[in-house]
């Protein structure tokens, strides 16, 4: 067996490989998807499951569970017909994908003549096809109008490039520039993965090496099982709602019955929807994997690879909303994924308060922006937009955070508006936002945008606009997500609340996108009044929020009325 | 004023728990090094204890002071009460951060902008991308917001517009409106800072500097009375986060320009000695209570960075010395995870309470402890001077507990352990600055300072395939050395925004001689004697459509005329040397130009340095003493390493001791003194014989 010390030192050794090749394609990717919001992955995977191994620190986190589905796939395709110098591409979401945007590249790493593991980087492309540039369209039916759709195929064939390939994804996007960029970017990142893998074998031997990614394996499976250990045995159930699917204007049910038993935890998600026509379907694969970030952000300290699903079981009903198959539309799945981690917290409030926190703001907000600059170039603006984050036991909420699938920053808007025709009015936080709690849910935000050129085709593709992000133990909800823009017969919404087509902005003419705050953790009225007072001061609320959800009274001079929000709180209490 | 009364130049580097001292006599060609405990609520103290030990303050003539007092007071958030005056809908750029959170896994992060909402306000103005001024500013809504600041008790305040870098005007017309209310010099404008694209980085840099110059002033202006009154009638020079030096008239307008000048210094003084010991490429490393430092020096030149995070959400974008940091110091904790794995750091005991063995209270055992109980740190001569002796069983017995017990492993194993995780994850900041940068670790030798980097030197040689490593003669105060070297250095960015082939040489040329005029014209008042002054251009590139650009420098020489081609080829070098292949057909685009104006001050002679005199090695043996490698203890010689004579040549297992530091020789491996007495570690064989 390997000594626990090489072991600590190999753990070190691999998780660096996996880290440089996040930052190889970070710092030389094309697009702000994976070069600013790091909407990619690289692993180490295990060559004859799959499972993720090791993982960089800096890529998405829902790509650690996903990418094993994807490894798996190109070893279903390939079987035993594999070559030292082969990369395979697909972003067939049904064979181990995510949505298509997500390309996937894979590639088998021979160590002495016998297949030692797998190397594969996943990378978000600009555009791929489909009937909306950007690739979120919230009125697809069928993955066919959300972009190209590439099963596992050889981009490398024994080191050597299928330019007909490259050719092939290159005609099917808006982008192909980008597109070439980004491809050249994630075969950078695993040439250097190889490279320094090999260096590995070399130093310490493939037995070695081996061994130290089964045992990191196994370690995590075991630490997780310890964890759970602690937990009370018994069942709990949370529910909560997509707005829609887009398409038919008709709530969608995410249900989870959560039951721990000893050091096993079964999550059933068998009372959610059945599969739907737009795009909120996801994958089986993608289910799994959302899980996992769930269970990554309670249990911080397990270390982050495929053995921290072992002791747990997912129930999913085939063909369902959550395990959909081809070709059912899931261009939206971050929409999905981010409920089915809400859906995980909230029924872990009741098992381990200790370890859970408000629900985030819960949406992508998917938004773009195209039209043609008077030289006749096409653009495209595209991008995801933050929201607050839950409050939590330390607490309140971090204003303004990422969504819990990611690690991505936001451009800043003077980088947008260099870009692209557009000029930001408002880039702020949304007062009001932050669901109330003892510990506050963070703020979202308002971004208002005026269209500087001709005009434009604005898509939207959000969540959240009917059913705000809950809080937890008493915290309340979160305010809902919010779009408007105007045309000349003054402002409108969207019909379906979050999700739209083909709106088309006028020049001088503004869109507003107000997005979510986190839920409150813990029942608003134990909230000191000397903090509300202070969120008041801070414009984080106003004054009748103050009273409605804090039972805090304020004199007009902004001081606290104390005998009024003792009575307040008394009454509450009843 | 004659030259045998002010005969001093001095470096004062102030530290967390020593104020190092490094006085030249330029007169008599000597040097003298004092540590004192630094004082830190003035840190002016004990740095005037420090430097009354060797010489009267009226025969110094140049004192330069590397200072933490900015970096405290942010990291403390010790500092000025400060306002924002920004654009209408932008008021809380400042904390919305680039919508990030602390770390990857846990939604439980948590972040105050060092100016709260109440303190921002807006004020109706735009700027276009392109520079074209959309609204005016009027200077009345200015006044009248910065009435309300200073009715909120704001001392400083900051004016930062969106697109300011693209022009300019409108932050200007609103300074001149604010100056006419606002009762001090406290105020600047975001063009004037950082007149670079991205407003979070702008507005936080401009933020930080503004809620930094009232403290920062202050300090100053106590050091300079108090050096006054004691008949000092030198310069102060303060050191940067960038290496150089500025004037006390800058650093009071540009206090955010010291927020890392600590470890800066020290690499300074490592690029000097490498240089002129004849290791061009070295990577320094930088070992204290609770981290390890290490920054990459290539052809004698030390790495800048564009910018750093303080803390989460503080970010800082001014260039300064790169450093890459991880929690592997003396004071790094031990532990075994939940998932039985050997961990070492990043919790730290400090240096308060520190390891187990200063038995100050700590029970959880760090590297340090390791150390003592493998005997390589002499329990009865701890270093520093702060303690008698060191516990050694307290050590080992924590050890045993923490590590050797659920491990399953013998007390010394234990110990080895814990080196070998801590080298390792040391090795691990090494390679990541080298390697990962694509660069060959064979070219480069490790240059150990602070007090316990000796001592994994060897190892780090080993694990990451270095050629050597140079161990400066007093590592202890490379830092207050490094002061004594540094340049006078200035750096500008102005954000241009356009593709290549849009860019007229004659116009580039033009505003590069601008930036340059501003930075030698600071140079030339600055009053000090340079042996002459450099000006390097560069140009932040990238394709068109990629968001991240290369630092690419140009051969330019100042006012000289860059040509097209000369650029192209300058980016595709350096687009190789980070990526890989340049691509074909995608138009180049060049975001931002940079100019550094660099006053080179005489060089110091590091000869000063070298042994004066010295003895054979049999004649420096102190001793020896039981260490612990290779599975067993082994009687190991130990050396006075200041007694040694250059060309002196230690076969290792050895320790070689000195009052700031301990050197450990590993098997296999040889250390000779070099002509300036730093001490040049290399495996047997490669030793000259």
């Amino acid at each position: 067996m390997i000594d626990p010390v090489t072991l600590a030192v190999l753990k070190g050794r691999l998780e660096q490989i996996a880290d440089e090749m996040d930052a190889t394609l970070f710092r030389s990717a094309f697009n702000p998807i994976i070069a600013e919001a790091h909407d990619a992955s690289h692993g180490i995977y295990h060559a004859r499951t799959g499972d993720t191994l090791v993982q960089g620190k800096s890529g998405l986190p829902i790509f650690v569970g996903a990418m094993s589905f994807a490894v798996r796939a190109v070893i279903e395709k390939a079987g035993e017909d594999m070559a030292e110098g082969d990369v395979w591409i697909f972003n067939d979401p049904y064979a181990g994908g995510t949505h298509l945007s997500d390309f996937r590249l894979v590639m088998p790493c021979f160590h002495q003549g016998r297949l030692f593991c797998f190397l594969a980087s996943v990378g978000h492309w600009h555009d791929v096809g489909g009937n909306v540039p950007g690739n979120y369209n919230p009125v697809a039916t069928e993955c066919f109008q959300e972009g190209m759709l590439i099963p596992p195929v050889r981009l490398f064939r024994a080191g050597e490039l299928q330019q007909d390939v490259v050719d092939i994804l290159r005609a099917n996007s808006r982008l192909p520039g980008s597109l070439y960029g980004d491809l050249n970017g994630q075969i950078n990142a695993l040439g250097l993965g190889r490279q320094r893998l090999g260096s590995l074998l070399e130093e310490y031997g493939a037995e070695t090496v081996g061994e130290a990614l089964g045992e990191l394996r196994a370690r995590a499976a075991r630490m997780m099982a310890a964890n759970i250990a602690e937990l009370p045995d018994g069942r709990w159930s949370a529910e909560d709602w997509l707005d829609n699917d887009g398409i038919e204007d008709v709530p969608l049910r995410i249900a989870l019955d959560l039951t721990i038993e000893g050091d096993r935890m079964v999550l059933d998600f068998s009372r959610s929807a059945p599969a739907c026509a737009g795009p909120v379907n996801i994958a089986l694969s993608t289910t799994v994997a959302s899980v996992y970030v769930a269970l990554k952000h309670l249990f911080t300290e397990v270390p982050a690879n495929g053995g921290v699903l072992d002791p747990i079981d997912i129930v999913v009903p085939e063909d369902s909303l959550l395990a959909v198959r081809a070709p059912k539309p899931v261009g939206g799945y971050t929409e999905t994924i981010l409920r089915i981690i809400d859906v995980v917290f909230q029924a872990m409030a009741g098992v381990a308060p200790e370890r859970v926190n408000g629900c985030a703001y819960g949406t992508i907000n998917a938004l773009s922006l195209a039209g043609h600059r008077r030289d006749g170039s096409r653009w495209v603006m595209f991008s995801f937009f933050g929201g607050g984050h839950g409050g939590h036991p330390e607490g309140d909420g971090l204003n303004h955070g990422n969504a819990p699938i990611s690690t991505a920053t936001i451009p800043p808007a003077e980088i947008l508006e260099a870009a692209y025709p557009v000029m930001f009015t408002q880039w702020a936080l949304r007062p009001g936002s932050g669901g109330p709690g003892r510990n506050r849910g963070g703020l979202g935000a308002i971004y208002e945008i005026e269209l500087l050129e001709e005009e434009a085709d604005v898509f939207l593709f959000g969540e959240r606009g009917r059913f705000p992000p809950p809080g937890v133990l008493g915290g309340k909800p979160a305010a809902l997500d919010r779009f408007t823009w105007q045309d000349e017969d003054g402002e409108h919404s969207p019909p379906m609340a979050s999700k739209m087509v083909g709106i088309r902005l006028a020049q001088g003419r503004r869109l507003r996108l107000e997005t979510p705050g986190g839920g409150g953790f813990g029942p608003p009225f134990e909230r000191e009044p000397e903090r509300v007072l202070r969120d008041l001061a801070l414009g984080y609320i106003d004054a009748e929020a103050a009273l409605r959800d804090y039972g805090v009274a304020v004199r007009a001079d902004g001081s606290l009325d104390r005998a009024k929000t003792r009575q307040l709180r008394e009454a509450g209490q009843t | 004023m004659n030259a045998s009364r002010t005969r001093y130049v001095v470096g004062v580097d102030v530290g967390g728990t020593f104020t190092d001292v490094f006085l030249l006599d330029e007169a008599a060609g000597r040097v003298a090094v004092t540590k004192v405990p630094s004082t830190l609520d003035d840190q002016s103290r004990g740095f005037l204890e420090g430097i009354a030990r060797h010489a009267a303050l009226p025969e110094v003539a140049t004192i330069i002071h590397g200072t933490t007092t900015g970096t405290n007071a942010l990291l403390e958030r010790k500092v000025a009460r400060t306002g924002i005056i920004t654009t209408r809908g932008f008021r809380d750029v400042l904390e919305m951060r680039r919508r990030d959170r602390p770390t990857t896994w846990g939604l439980w992060g948590r972040f105050e902008p060092v100016v709260p909402r109440d303190l921002r306000l807006e004020v109706d103005e735009r700027t276009l991308a392109d520079g074209t001024i959309r609204q005016p500013v009027d200077p009345e809504q200015v006044k009248a917001a910065a009435e309300a600041l200073l009715a909120k008790g704001a001392e400083a305040v900051a004016i930062c517009f969106i697109n300011a870098h693209a022009n300019p005007h409108n932050e200007r017309v609103a300074l001149d409106a604010l100056r006419e209310v606002w009762p001090n010099d406290f105020s600047e404008i975001s063009s004037n800072i950082l007149p670079e694209i991205r407003e979070f980085e702008r507005t936080s840099t401009t933020t930080l500097n503004a809620c930094l110059q009232p403290l920062v002033g202050r300090y100053l202006h106590r050091l300079e009375d108090s050096l006054a009154r004691q008949g000092f009638d030198g310069q102060v020079l303060i050191v940067q986060s960038n290496g150089g030096v500025m004037t006390v008239e800058t650093a009071r307008r540009l206090p955010v320009r010291t927020a890392l000048s600590g470890p800066a210094a020290g690499v300074i003084a490592s690029a000097h000695i490498a240089r002129e010991a004849g290791f061009p490429d070295v990577i320094t490393c930088d070992m204290g209570g609770t981290s390890f430092d290490v920054s990459l020096v290539t052809g004698g030149e030390s790495t800048l960075a564009a910018q750093t995070e303080m803390a989460f959400g503080m970010t800082v974008r001014t260039p300064m010395i790169e450093m890459t940091t991880i929690g592997a110091g003396g004071g790094s904790i031990a532990q075994i995870d939940r998932g039985g794995l050997l961990q070492v750091g990043p919790d730290s005991a400090g240096s308060d309470p520190g390891p187990v063995c200063y038995g100050l209270g700590n029970t959880r055992p760090t590297v340090t402890d390791a150390n003592v109980v493998l005997g390589r740190i002499n329990a009865a001569r701890p270093i520093g001077g702060k303690l008698d002796r060191l516990d050694v069983e307290a050590a080992r017995a924590a050890i045993a507990e923490h590590v050797g017990r659920p491990l399953g492993l013998s007390d010394m194993e234990a110990a080895e352990a814990i080196i070998r995780v801590a080298n390792s994850r040391m090795a691990g900041a090494i390679r990541l600055v080298s390697i990962e940068r694509g660069h060959d670790p064979k070219r480069f030798s490790a240059m150990p300072f602070g007090g316990g980097a000796a001592l994994h030197a060897g190892a780090l040689i080993r694990e990451v395939g270095l050629h050597g490593a140079v161990v400066p003669r007093y590592p202890g105060v490379n830092s207050a050395l490094g002061c004594v070297i540094a340049d006078m250095r200035h750096d500008f960015v102005q954000t241009v925004n356009r593709l290549l082939d849009d860019l007229s040489p004659a116009d580039l040329r033009e505003r590069f001689a601008e930036l340059a005029a501003k930075g030698h014209d600071l140079l030339d008042r600055a009053g000090l004697r340079f042996e002459r002054a450099d000006t390097l251009h560069e140009l932040d590139m990238s394709y068109l459509g990629q968001t991240h650009t290369v630092a690419v420098p140009l051969p330019l020489e100042r006012g000289q005329m860059p040509t097209p081609d000369m650029i192209r080829e300058a980016f595709e070098r350096r687009y190789r040397a980070s990526f890989g292949q340049p691509l074909e057909g995608i138009a180049m685009r060049v975001l931002n130009m940079r100019v550094s104006a660099i006053g080179r001050r005489p060089r110091f002679d590091l000869s000063l340095l070298a042994p004066d005199g010295g003895v054979e090695p049999a004649a420096a043996r102190t001793g020896t003493r039981q260490v612990w490698f290779d599975g067993a203890f082994h009687d190991t010689p130990v050396f006075d390493r200041l007694a040694l004579r250059v060309g002196a040549v230690i076969a290792g297992p050895a320790i070689l001791e000195q009052p700031d530091t301990t050197i450990w020789i590993e098997p296999g491996q040889s250390g000779e003194v070099d002509r300036l007495g730093n001490l040049v570690i290399t495996e047997a064989k490669d030793s000259p014989a």
